[in-house]
């Protein structure tokens, strides 16, 4: 299915359409719980995919053959969502975030494992944190962080990839990155406290294996 | 080793002057934006400070959580129903143009 050239016949082009709609389905749930920490709406959300899968639809002769598709596909909602779906809702001045020492959530809870050395890190912050708390953490992240952390934390794309999809700069990437990421943990580690951190630790665990 | 929860340069402790220059790029090791060269020797230094990997390993955990738990939103299959019939729409239309992705004026159905 390679193309190759500048001539398109339009069985050439139906035949990129068709390759594009057996190809790119999968990364719709991906697209969508994004588009969701996007809009923070799920209407705005299902919205925003359709029009991304629109778009990347007719713009497929543009795609590079051999590129990443899942990252063309987030770039066409990212930047779809900044160009109609942000400016849709008149938001207030970007607020500035806090700031927040390094390792936040490492500093305070990072020690918790050693007490309960049967217990992986992974299975505890996994256990510590609800599903609607990391949302909502995320939800809560000013705008242009909010943007950084999911399509690096969340949808795994590369600085390079982030910097052309927001247009800005790499090493605006990596601070955004850096600071949303801090608040990111502060937010979280607030969530713990508000429910008591050690209600959050199950009893058993605190055994010696 | 030991922890030193005051440590001025930001570093949850201090066990070697190369452990400082290691925090600095949790953020680059973890997003795989290291040389080859460079990844390789912070992933020495990990193996041999245990201070260090504990910061790694629970900053890479974390992540994981994070990203594992922004995926759980339900998905609507109706949207998946839908988004087909638009594309299948499209083909047996054949008004596919060539206009390139992601640019150009964002259409809203009501």
């Amino acid at each position: 299915m390679s193309r190759s050239g500048v001539r398109f016949s339009s069985r050439a082009l139906m035949a990129d359409q068709q390759a594009f709609a057996e190809q790119a389905m999968e990364y719709m749930p991906q697209l969508y719980s994004t588009a969701l920490r996007m809009t923070h709406n799920a209407s705005d959300a299902e919205d925003l995919v359709q029009e991304t899968y629109l778009k990347a639809y007719k713009g497929f002769a543009g795609f590079e053959q051999g590129t990443n598709l899942r990252a063309w596909m987030f770039r066409i909602l990212t930047n779809t969502y900044i160009n109609s779906y942000r400016s849709k809702k008149r938001r207030p001045e970007e607020t500035e975030l806090d700031a927040v020492e390094d390792f936040y959530l490492y500093r305070r809870m990072g020690g918790l494992e050693a007490v309960r050395a049967s217990r992986s890190a992974e299975d505890e912050l996994m256990d510590l944190f609800s599903d609607a708390e990391v949302q909502s953490a995320i939800d809560a992240l000013p705008e242009s962080y909010r943007l950084a952390i999911l399509l690096s934390d969340v949808e795994g794309l590369s600085y390079k990839e982030i910097a052309e999809d927001l247009d800005i700069p790499i090493g605006t990437v990596m601070s955004r990155l850096h600071r949303g990421r801090k608040a990111l943990q502060k937010q979280l580690h607030d969530y713990a406290l508000e429910r008591g951190l050690t209600d959050a630790i199950p009893e058993a665990s605190l055994e010696a294996p | 080793m030991t922890h030193d929860p005051n440590s001025p340069s930001g570093v949850p402790f201090a066990v070697t002057p190369n452990c400082e220059k290691v925090m600095a790029e949790v953020d680059s090791f973890l997003d795989k934006e290291l040389t080859d060269a460079l990844r390789a020797s912070i992933a020495a230094h990990l193996e041999s400070c245990s201070p260090c990997f504990e910061v790694f390993d629970f900053e890479a955990e974390l992540r994981m959580v994070i990203s594992t738990k922004t995926h759980t939103v339900e998905f609507p299959d109706t949207l998946r129903i839908r988004i087909e019939e638009k594309l299948t729409y499209l083909r047996i239309q054949g008004s596919g143009g060539t206009e390139s992705g992601g640019g150009g004026e964002p259409r809203r159905e009501a």
